[in-house]
Formats: C-alpha cells, structure tokens, sequence
C-alpha cells in the first residue's frame, strides 16, 4: 500500500543511523507482499523501470491548482520539487489506500498525454505523505537517504543472506524481485538469468605522503590513474556488455568497445577517448556519455578505447581470489590476444621507493593523468571500499583566488542558506564569472559567507543575490574544459571553496589570464 | 479608510505611533512601549514605561528582574493614551499574549502579535477583532504550511515511546509557551507519567501552574538522584539548544525531537538532526492567515515579520491591499 512506503520514507528519512534503517527496511519487508515489497525494493535501488515523470510534467501539473508565483516562493523555500508539492497541493486524502502496484503499473502504461490528468486524479485522493511517497516513485529519483546498496544490504539481512552472493546475482534479477525474496525467505537462490552479469567492483581509498611511509614499497605496485571513466567490460557465451562502476549498462553509447571485446571473460579498466596514443581530455569523453544511439561522425571523431588494469574472469575461470600479481601476469597474456587500437594495458609505474612515486605523481607526462594508483601485489579481486588493498593519490587540486560574485540559497540539507557560489577572476578592471560551487566549506564557513551575502546584497534576481564584489575565495578544482556555453569559455571540473581569503583584497584575486593557462593543450 | 498621517509609521526602534508617543514591541529600548507578549524578540528589557497584560508584565519580570522597565501598567480595558485609545486582545500565541487595537481618529489598528487560531490549552484562545488596518505576523505565510492537528502530532510521540521503551524521548519546546503547551497535549492524550524538565524551563512552568494551567506531574531532567537508565522510556522537555551541549548525554540513546511548525519542511527536520519532528506551532499557517484576513476584511494589511512575499501575492490576487513592513529583529522562532 502507498500509506506503508509513505511511512517507510518517512523513517528513512529522519533516521540517521545506518543500523536503525537496515532494521525499517527489513521490518517493511517482513510485514508487504509481493510484488510491492519488490517494487519498493526497486524504488530504492533505482532498478523501476519508470517512463520517466518529469520536473517540469509535474510543475505543469501543479500550475492548473497553484498560483505559480506562491509555488515558486513555497518551493524555494522548500527545497524539493516533490516534497513542495505533496505539501501545497490542495484538498485532503479521501482515506483510501492503494496498492504500490496499482499506482505503478498504471503510470507505466497509461500515455503521455494523459498523464497529468492520471497524476492530478491520485494526488487529489492521497494524504501528503502520501503525496511525496507517490511523487518520489514517479519521477525515480527517490534520494531519501538510501543507496542501492543498502537497500540491497537490506535484503541481505531480512534472509540472513551474504550482501556479495545478493550483489553477484543481482543484475540477472528484474523488479519485483519475487525470486529474491522467495531465496530470503528459505527458498532455493535463484540462478541468474542475466547473461554477461556486472560483478561488484573493487575500489580504492585516498591515501597521500604520509599514509604511504608506514607501507613497504615492495610489497605494491603503482599505476597512473587516467581521467575517463572506470567501467567493466564483460563477454560471456557472445553477450558484450559495458558497465559503469556502479553497474549501470552503458553498452549502447559504445559500439565501439563492444565491437572489440573479442574475449570470454570480465576485465576492468578505464575508458577513454583516445586517437592514436593520444588519450583525449575528460571532456571528449563527456560528450560520448549518456547516448543512446552514436553517429558515425561522432564514433569516428571522438573514438573510445579501453585501458584495462585487471582482468575478473577469464574464459570461465573466476581470477578474483588470485592475488594481483597473478591476475596481471594473465591480464598481460590476455591483452596479447586483443586490438591494441581499442584495448591497451595499464602500465607498471618503475619505483624503489615512495619518494619516486612521488615524483612520478608531482609530473606526470600526459596532462589527462590525475595521479596515481597504488596497488598490493597480495591482493584478491575484493568487492567494495576494504581498506589497505588498493589506493588512490590524486594530483593535487589546481587553485584558483576568486570573487564572490552571486549566491542563491541551498536546497535540502541547506535550505534557508545561501550556499551556492558563483564567482569570477578579473578580465582588465571587470570580473568574469568563471564558475559556481557550492560545497567545500565548513559549517561554520558557510554560516559566514551566508551573513556575509546577506550583508552585501546589492541587487536582487529572483533567488539569486549579487553582492559587493569584496570577498575574496580560494577555489580548488580537478580539471578545466574548454566550454562554449560558459562566458570565461572555460568550465572547472568539481569545484569547491576550499578557503577563504579573509587576508586578500579583491583587486588582488587573480586574473582570468592565469585560469586560461591552466587549460590542457587543444 | 487608513488616516493621512499613517496611524502607525516603521521606525529603527520598531513600529511607531504618533498619535500616541509609543511603540509596540520595540526591537530597542524606547520611553514608552505596548508589548504583545513576552517572547525575547517582542518583549525586551530597558524601556521606560510598559504597558502589557499582567502575565505578560509577570514573565517579562521573571525573566529580566522586576526592573526590567522604570514604571509598568497593567493592560485592562480600553486606555487613552495621547491622541488614541488602546485595548489588548487574547492572541492565542502563549501565556498572556495579546492583540494590541489602537483607535485613533482615522480608524481602528490592530497589531496582532504573534497569533494562532488552534485551540491551545496552556493561554486564552484568540480572538477575531474588527479593524481598518490589520498589522499581521507571517512566520508561515507560505502555502505549504498547513499545521496538522497537534494531538495527532502528540499520538506520534507517544506511539515512539511505546515502539522504543529503552531509549530517552528529548523534546525540544522553547520555554516559553511551547514547553506547557506541549505538556498540556500529553495530559489531554492521557499521559500522566512524570514529565521530566530541563533547568531553564522550571519557572516559567511553575508560573504557569501558579496562573491555573495544570501541567501535572513535571520532574528536574537531573541524575544527581538515580542512573542513566532511569530515563528509558520518559519523555524530557529541553530548550533545543540544550540538545548540542553535554546535558543531552546524560541520557540512554535519545530520540531527538522537536516541537515546531518548521518540522513539517523534511531539509529543516534533517538540518537539526531530528528523528522524530513533532509540527506543534503557535502561529497561524496559511489557511488561518488567510481566512484571518478574509473574516476581518480589514482596508489594508500590513505584514510585519516572516515570509511577506507569498501573502502580498495573496492579497494581490484578492484585490486586497497590502505592505511589508519589512521589519528587521524578530526571529522565526523565538528562543
């Protein structure tokens, strides 16, 4: 029933403790049928395979009950899209509850054009938090505070069942997951149906200089972390698939790489754009992503390859629980057998000692590498973020001295703040917005740089505040594009205000000059 | 119609009339101030002369000292004052709140305070009072807030309370008003248990109690007698802001929760780190505000404090005509 998931967000969502939301999603589990157990199941995971309501279907929707200019205040202050609705919309529930599948099924088959009629005749008879509820599982996005994950931890610990064995066969099950909770419940475990499943990807944690001299650099290897994207290319039985880290298939924006995973096996690596042996910047790649379909204009000026860095299975042995050295001396046998224009091997970094690692770090020769990858030679193939195997260090962040242009208040957690930035460099005696962000700072920096906006407001657009061009930021970022949709022409990759520059004046924040001679070489 | 000059005019200090030579709940220490009720924000200390109900004049003592002003008057009736006539009205808000109405030679204003329409077991409950000028509140003037009946916000306590008998239930309620509110709900509901009570709630309870509103059972939040368990399953009040300082960890694993009418937005929730938000408020939300203006039908509508924007807009598409005072000093809530 939409009355138990409206209460089952609403525990998730005011329940900080990870223990204390296992526990409600389990107890939902134990106490909702079939199928609308699964579909929660699936809300949560984002696995409904939901017609997508869009935002602006449901302001439409909203704008034939609500006078926009209330709306629009009321959302500003709410902070989300679904949540201002189910509060502002009109009328109270009339007291029925309905099945999660009923609403479901009837938003997947009922046509576009009719939706806003379908939409506004259920929101006329829920409660609000039914409202939300019913709001959150059209439009997909659920962000109540759940991963997939856990969701799918959940699972695992409503039928005492191991999370790796539910994540392993989890990409060959399909919503309503009866099957799944059928093996929960003392039935048999189903057999995955999925050919060339996705197997649960080994990650990294951050280390730097310091963390590493407690380590003997003997027992690891290093190579360079390349700036594409980490993906799982696997081929079983004549089924290719690619895979995002988190498991989403992206093989459709790829026909290049599926054309040239000539191989039986899973091997992990990351994927890029690369001509010749020209890697191209993040941003080329970008521009691959999120396709359905690709022009050959596109597959042949922007090409894709895959840089492999370990191998999963092999012609149906599972190399997982061989320690690394093993799995890359049958990675390198394997890349052997392979296009070396599509599928190249990630190279062994020579070192003795950190000191040399880095070095290597501090210059690395192609401006697409954003530091370095350091792995133990001991390792098995382990799902997941487990300490001490494998780790990351990243280039430092490039840094810029900015103005604080323009800031509009937060949403979520920060509604009620102004939290997001957007500053400029000088151009001459003008400033120049090159970028916004909105994360980086402290509490207690935030707190300030809000008091600070509200003090210095000199004009106002609708949310959005200017202020008096006096307060000066240190902004850190990953990387810079060349973007003609910007103003400065340049776009900043994870931007953040990693300071504040109490001590500087604004004529002393730096030029746009200085930003453009960051940009990678065209 | 409003009179020219206006009957009430924005000043640094806070809201001003001529005609009589006094403010009403001045944001600054002034010679002569009408005070609607003794939260911090509208009640102040340091004036020269207060005129306010007797439990209004009371807590503003209890809280600042008796010398909180040089000399006080008792609001009874109606009472000349310059050139106006001044009365009090109940207001429903807290303890002793209260409408001021100003008749002056151009008409009647009315300056509401803080106010709510909802029953509230703890003060005397609002009431509608005809004006030319209604000078309003507008904490939530905004469509989302439609406060849910408090009772059925109480049921929810008292249904956590019930699911986790081991852990400490922490209320937050501010002192004054809300705190003997919400001790009021749990008695209706039928909770006679001991209510345990942080420090700085003790003497505003305890004049509430003196005034007649049976709160029942309330205990010191101490351990000075017992052990850390001996608060599993109670239900303590606690100004928020006791929540962040090592008082709270005297407790077995609390429950946060908090009484306001911001609980209903899920971020504000969240952003206090509340488990379990109780909407409990004692302004009027949007369906009061605007039936409010609707009944007294009032020439204009000055908007004073909170969310003006999404109430001129209102008054807008009524044909009703309206201001924002913009008044800068009063809080959301106050502390």
């Amino acid at each position: 029933m939409i009355g138990d998931f409206a209460d089952l967000l609403e525990r998730l969502a005011f329940t900080p403790r990870r223990s204390l939301k296992l526990a409600h999603l389990a107890g939902y589990f134990a106490a909702t049928p079939d199928p609308d157990r699964g579909l929660a199941l699936a809300a949560l995971t984002g696995d409904l395979d939901q017609r997508a309501v869009t935002p602006s279907l449901l302001r439409k929707i909203v704008s034939g009950r609500v006078d926009a200019e209330l709306f629009a205040l009321s959302y500003d202050f709410v902070g989300d899209l679904a949540e201002t609705i189910a509060l502002i919309w009109p009328g109270g529930a009339d007291g029925r509850d309905v099945p999660l599948h009923a609403l479901v099924e009837e938003l997947q088959n009922t046509p576009k054009a009719d939706l806003p009629a379908l939409i506004t005749a259920r929101l006329d008879g829920l409660s609000p938090s039914q409202r939300f509820a019913y709001l959150k599982l059209a439009t997909g996005g659920l962000r109540v505070g759940v991963s997939a994950r856990l969701a799918r931890q959940a699972v695992a610990d409503y039928g005492g069942l191991d999370l790796a064995e539910v994540e392993e066969i989890w990409h060959g099950l399909t919503p309503p997951y009866e099957s799944l909770f059928h093996w929960a419940e003392k039935g048999p475990k189903p057999v995955s149906a999925a050919l060339a499943p996705f197997r649960p990807v080994m990650l990294s944690t951050p280390t730097d200089a310091d963390a590493l001299a407690a380590l003997d650099p003997a027992d690891y290897v290093a190579e360079w972390k390349w700036d594409g994207i980490r993906v799982q290319a696997v081929s079983e039985g004549g089924t290719r698939r690619l895979y995002s880290r988190t498991g989403d298939d992206i093989s459709a924006a790829f026909p290049d790489v599926i054309a040239a995973m000539d191989f039986d096996g899973a091997l992990d690596g990351e994927l890029l754009v690369r001509r010749g042996d020209q890697v191209a910047p993040f941003n080329d790649l970008q521009t691959r992503l999120g396709r359905k379909r690709v022009s050959a204009a596109m597959l042949a000026s922007h090409p894709a390859a895959l840089r492999v860095y370990d191998v999963l299975l092999w012609q149906g042995r599972d190399l997982r629980p061989l320690p690394f050295a093993q799995r890359r001396a049958a990675l390198e046998a394997a890349v052997q057998t392979l296009d070396p224009a599509r599928i190249d091997l990630s190279a062994l970094l020579p070192f003795d000692t950190w000191d040399t690692v880095a070095a290597l770090r501090a210059a690395p020769h192609d401006a697409v590498i954003e530091g370095v990858m350091i792995k133990h030679r001991a390792s098995p193939y382990l799902a997941g973020r487990i300490k001490g195997h494998w780790f990351k260090w990243k280039r430092d962040p490039m840094l810029v001295d900015a103005v604080l242009l323009y800031a509009q208040r937060g949403h979520g957690k920060r509604s009620g703040y102004y939290s997001d930035f957007t500053f400029g460099l000088w151009d001459g005696d003008t400033l120049v917005p090159v970028g916004k962000a909105y994360f980086g700072f402290t509490d207690a920096e935030l707190k300030a740089l809000d008091r600070f906006v509200r003090d210095n407001t000199v004009d106002r657009f609708g949310p959005v505040r200017a202020v008096r061009p006096e307060k000066v930021v240190e902004v850190a970022f990953e990387g810079l594009n060349r973007s003609p949709r910007h103003k400065s022409g340049v776009a900043m990759r994870f931007p953040r205000i990693s300071r504040i520059r109490d001590d500087k004046p604004a004529s002393e924040a730096d030029q746009l000059d200085a930003l453009l001679r960051m940009l990678p070489p065209q | 119609m409003p009179p020219n000059p206006p009957p009430l005019i924005t000043r640094p200090e806070g809201l001003y009339c001529p005609d009589g030579d006094f403010y009403v709940d001045p944001l600054r220490p002034v010679p002569r101030a009408l005070i609607t009720h003794g939260h911090a924000d509208h009640a102040r200390a340091g004036h020269g002369a207060v005129m306010a109900t007797r439990q209004t004049l009371d807590i503003m003592a209890l809280r600042y000292g008796a010398d909180f002003t040089q000399s006080r008057q008792v609001a009874e009736g109606v009472c000349r004052i310059g050139g106006v006539e001044v009365s009090f009205h109940p207001a429903g808000h807290v303890l002793g709140s209260a409408q001021v109405c100003i008749a002056g030679p151009g008409g009647r204003v009315v300056v509401t305070g803080d106010y709510t329409r909802t029953p509230n077991a703890a003060c005397a409950p609002w009431e509608p009072v005809a004006c030319d000028i209604l000078v309003t509140e507008a904490t939530f003037a905004l469509p989302v807030f439609r406060h849910p009946d408090p009772q059925d916000e109480i049921t929810k306590l008292l249904s956590s309370v019930a699911a986790f008998p081991d852990r400490a239930h922490l209320v937050g309620a501010y002192a004054l008003g809300k705190a003997q509110r919400v001790i009021m709900l749990l008695r209706a509901a039928g909770y006679d248990a001991p209510i345990y009570i942080h420090g700085a709630l003790q003497k505003l309870c305890d004049y509430h109690i003196a005034q007649g509103i049976a709160l029942g059972d309330l205990r010191p939040a101490t351990v000075a007698r017992g052990k850390k368990g001996d608060f599993a399953g109670a239900i303590i009040l606690a100004p928020p802001s006791a929540f962040a300082a090592t008082w709270a960890q005297r407790f077995p694993d609390p429950v946060i929760s908090f009484a306001s009418g911001w609980m209903m937005v899920r971020a504000r929730a969240r952003q206090r780190g509340v488990e379990l938000p109780l909407v409990i408020s004692d302004h009027v939300d949007w369906p009061q505000l605007t039936q409010t203006i609707t009944e007294l039908d009032p020439a204009e509508t000055w908007v004073t404090h909170g969310r003006e924007d999404a109430i001129l807009r209102w008054c807008e598409m009524h044909q009703r005509k309206a201001r924002p005072l913009r008044l800068v000093g009063y809080e959301d809530e106050p502390e």
